[in-house]
């Protein structure tokens, strides 16, 4: 067989004829990543792939509670002027109100903090400092989310 | 340059960094933001006095720019899980980010008289 000898889709023959044939076929080599039953439980979990759809379906929904959020508190009823203890008791005497900013504040800072953790990740390169960026960064995160809803739940219109 | 941060230029990149940045933005403001509403549990003087100056000009100019970085994320967003969930959505970025940034500039238009109005009749007088 000539390797100078060209073929229509332009790759050379192979040298050498085959070892194998239809009646005397090549033994078949098992993938080398199928799953059994013996094979072990991955070690790793799904956390980098959960967190990229949270990223995404949690985006939908802040769409709507932060655009009404910022609707009722920036441009209905005279914006920013308007807004006050008593503005804020009377949206909080709706249990409506207070789930809708306690799924806000939940929503969003986990948004942003899982958000934050891959800017981190991008641009922190010694361990030393990823490491104390994500501590800083957690810490926030939690404090903000409890302090967050410890006050709409504890929120007492008659304080004074 | 930092690792994993080298991107190809154009449209892609650039929407990209604002997503980022206001991204960012938007947290750090989050922080204040519920530290100053905890003030409700201080005393309603507390909340009132803090919130009183975030009706002068300068802070609302501050707002518009909230608003504006809001307004991009979250429209930017959308059309980014539009581009991974879509079929046709990396074919279409280009169509869908000009898209966003029309729409943007719409939304940022009609913000200007709810958001700067105020101030403008504190600066000029009514
Ligand atoms: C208003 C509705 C929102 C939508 C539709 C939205 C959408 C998204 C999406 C889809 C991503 C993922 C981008 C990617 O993986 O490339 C993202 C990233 C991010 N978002 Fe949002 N988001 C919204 C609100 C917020 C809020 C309120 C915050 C801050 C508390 C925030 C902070 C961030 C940050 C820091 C990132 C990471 C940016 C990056 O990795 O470059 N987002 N957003």
């Amino acid at each position: 067989m000539s390797t100078t000898e060209s073929t229509a889709s332009g790759i050379g023959p192979v040298e050498g004829a085959s070892l194998y044939t239809v009646d005397n076929p090549a033994p078949l080599i098992e993938a080398p990543r199928a799953r059994t039953k013996k094979t072990p439980k991955s070690t790793r979990g799904n956390f980098e792939m959960v967190a990229w759809l949270f990223m995404r379906l949690s985006g939908v929904v802040l769409v709507v509670l932060v655009i009404g959020h910022l609707l009722i508190q920036l441009v209905l009823d005279g914006g920013v002027s308007k807004i006050g203890f008593a503005f804020v008791a009377g949206r909080w005497a709706s249990p409506f109100w207070q789930v809708w900013d306690l799924a806000m504040l939940w929503l969003a800072m986990l948004h942003g903090g899982n958000g934050l953790r891959t800017v981190i990740n991008d641009y922190a390169e010694r361990p030393n400092t990823r490491l104390w960026l994500k501590g800083l960064l957690y810490t926030a995160t939690v404090f903000t989310i409890l302090l967050g809803t410890l006050v709409i739940f504890t929120f007492d219109p008659n304080i004074r | 340059m930092p690792a994993g941060t080298l991107y190809r230029g154009r449209e892609g990149m650039w929407s990209w960094v604002a997503h980022r940045v206001t991204g960012v933005l938007i947290f750090f403001f989050l922080f204040v933001h519920v530290l100053d509403t905890a003030l409700v549990r201080v005393s309603p003087e507390a909340y009132d006095t803090v919130v009183a100056t975030y009706k002068t000009p300068i802070v609302a100019l501050l707002e518009y720019g909230l608003v504006a970085a809001i307004l991009f994320h979250a429209l930017n967003g959308l059309r980014v899980i539009a581009v991974d969930f879509w079929v046709k959505g990396a074919r279409y970025q280009k169509q869908m980010l000009w898209t966003v940034v029309a729409l943007w500039v719409v939304l940022m238009i009609g913000a200007i008289y709810p958001v700067l109005g105020h101030a403008a009749r504190e600066l000029f007088g009514s």
